[in-house]
């Protein structure tokens, strides 16, 4: 009986153990174990394309939140054969995770970082590749629609309405800085601005919660917006601003500084992503869902 | 020298450390006050008194003991939602919202270590008491006196679980610089940017802090072998 119960015990830690790691795994670029995009493209082997085992990508969460990778993996592995996976975190930390070469491409959105992370050498070059953009959303209570950014920045100080920043050295945190300062207004004297530290769904639903303002790509709010169980309640309050265009670049890390990266990979999936059919099928994504695209393809412009 | 010192001033500001070093501080005692005062109670009440489902409560109060704090963050992010049951009193994203998950974090901790003692030593005092002729408020003295030890020490167990967690005061707190922020969950912001030094910076004075505590542990243990001695 006691035997039993230890085997039974030892199984259920086990178990735990592993499907704890499988878990961890996507967040973690050093661990080589199975992550989501494995199971996804494991059944697709095609006997043209050979298996040219992994490509780790570290990208911003916008690029995964909205779902556009696990739409493009399978894909990418169909046309090259190259398995893409990602860790997804703030475009500060991507780009250090490229300049400590953990990774083998970029996919971030943060212009002047970008063209410094290859200015530096740590990057071969930069490719545009699609934007998204920004747009502001809140209570809709208190402001008017519209699509005059530093009108409602200046009513937020003002007014001291509470305003959500991410303050997370991300690419929309730094978004958000340039906008405040091109506009000559320190956010800091308003009491009610403050800065969450987490990422954009974190950060949205906070906003929702204390009915506060913040700045948010298009992408993440929509599926936000669409989950039914969050019941998001946020408007979005101003967009179409020509400021409030999004621009993501890729870069593959210098073979140069770090011999051991998969730069034949991130060429094939630069080359890939810029592709004509590629562009269409990301300027097709979204449609479905919410009724409008969520990033538009500019590989080349 | 002197740019050492602006270099570390600037990253205090940067993050919010010094505030968040405050308001580690202030949950974790607040919160291990209220679990001391529940705990210790629950612990003992649960010692002397028998009734149906004891053994049950005995076998929640143990697994609780071990609970991913993220489970109860999420609880409590539940209840506290503007949308949930408790709403309204905005208490999500506020330091109090903080001390009550810590505090259900904590609770089980040391009422778990306080009735594991009690359940050993108590009768034998009792009996003693009784024998003493003393009465019930005196017996209950005693009983605390006897386990003031094994109480410090739960208590000290719960209060370096407080200033170590991150998972449920991220949840519930939001984060949120210069009013939730606590030393954990601003290392993890500073990961998340890519800044490694000071986030090791951070995690060594956190790491010195809970190494001062387990020396106070060790002190009170130590106490306790040499009573046994007598």
């Amino acid at each position: 009986m006691r035997k039993t119960m230890v085997t039974a015990l030892t199984m259920v830690v086990a178990i735990s153990f592993f499907t704890g790691c499988a878990g961890k795994a996507a967040a973690i670029p050093e661990t080589p174990v199975a992550t989501p995009v494995e199971t996804i493209t494991e059944p697709t082997e095609t006997p043209v394309v050979l298996d040219k085992g992994k490509l780790m990508m570290a990208t911003t969460t916008s690029t995964a939140d909205t779902g556009l990778l696990d739409y493009l993996a399978p894909l990418f592995k169909e046309a090259t054969g190259y398995t893409l996976e990602w860790t997804a975190v703030g475009t500060g930390e991507a780009l250090k995770m490229g300049e400590d070469g953990q990774v083998d491409v970029v996919l971030v959105h943060a212009k002047a970082s970008e063209e410094k992370f290859v200015a530096d050498g740590f990057g071969v070059e930069r490719f545009p590749v699609m934007y998204n953009d920004y747009v502001l959303v809140g209570p809709k209570e208190g402001i008017a629609h519209t699509d005059d950014i530093s009108k409602v920045f200046t009513q937020i100080t003002e007014e001291k309405l509470p305003f959500i920043n991410r303050g997370d050295d991300s690419g929309t945190d730094k978004k958000e800085k340039g906008l405040w300062k091109a506009l000559g207004i320190d956010p800091i004297v308003n009491p009610n601005y403050i800065q969450s530290g987490q990422g954009m769904g974190a950060t949205l639903t906070m906003a929702d919660e204390k009915k506060a303002y913040c700045l948010s790509d298009r992408g993440t709010y929509l599926k936000q917006k669409n989950d039914a169980t969050l019941g998001l309640e946020l408007e979005v309050i101003c967009e179409g601003a020509k400021d409030l265009l999004n621009q993501y670049g890729v870069i593959a890390v210098s073979p140069i500084k770090y011999p051991e990266v998969n730069n034949e990979g991130a060429n094939a999936f630069i080359e890939w992503v810029c592709s004509e059919k590629t562009q269409t099928v990301i300027g097709e994504y979204g449609v479905k869902d919410y009724g409008q695209a969520l990033f538009t393809p500019n590989a080349g412009k | 020298m002197n740019e050492f010192l602006t270099g570390v001033e600037n990253f205090f500001a940067n993050v919010g450390a010094l505030d968040a070093i405050k308001v580690t501080f202030i949950m974790a005692i607040t919160s291990t006050f209220i679990s001391a005062v529940l705990g210790i109670t629950l612990g003992l009440l649960l010692e002397r008194h028998d009734f149906l489902g004891k053994k049950m409560i005995i076998r929640i109060n143990r697994t609780l003991m071990g609970v991913p704090p993220v489970v109860i963050g999420l609880l409590v992010y539940l209840l506290l939602m503007r949308r949930g049951p408790l709403g309204s009193l905005s208490l999500l994203f506020t330091i109090r919202g903080m001390i009550l998950a810590q505090t259900m974090i904590i609770t089980p901790i040391i009422s778990g270590m306080v009735y594991a003692h009690a359940a050993r030593s108590a009768p034998s005092i009792r009996q003693f008491a009784k024998t003493m002729g003393a009465s019930k408020w005196q017996t209950n003295l005693l009983l605390l006196k006897e386990m003031k030890h094994e109480i410090y020490f739960a208590i000290v167990t719960g209060f370096g679980r407080s200033i170590s967690e991150v998972g449920a005061v991220m949840l519930v707190g939001g984060n949120i610089k210069g009013s939730t922020r606590t030393m954990t969950t601003a290392i993890s912001l500073l990961k998340s940017q890519g800044i490694f030094t000071e986030g090791i910076v951070l995690g060594i004075i956190l790491l010195v802090m809970a190494f001062i505590l387990q020396w106070m542990a060790d002190y009170f243990r130590e106490e306790e072998t040499i009573d046994e001695n007598y």
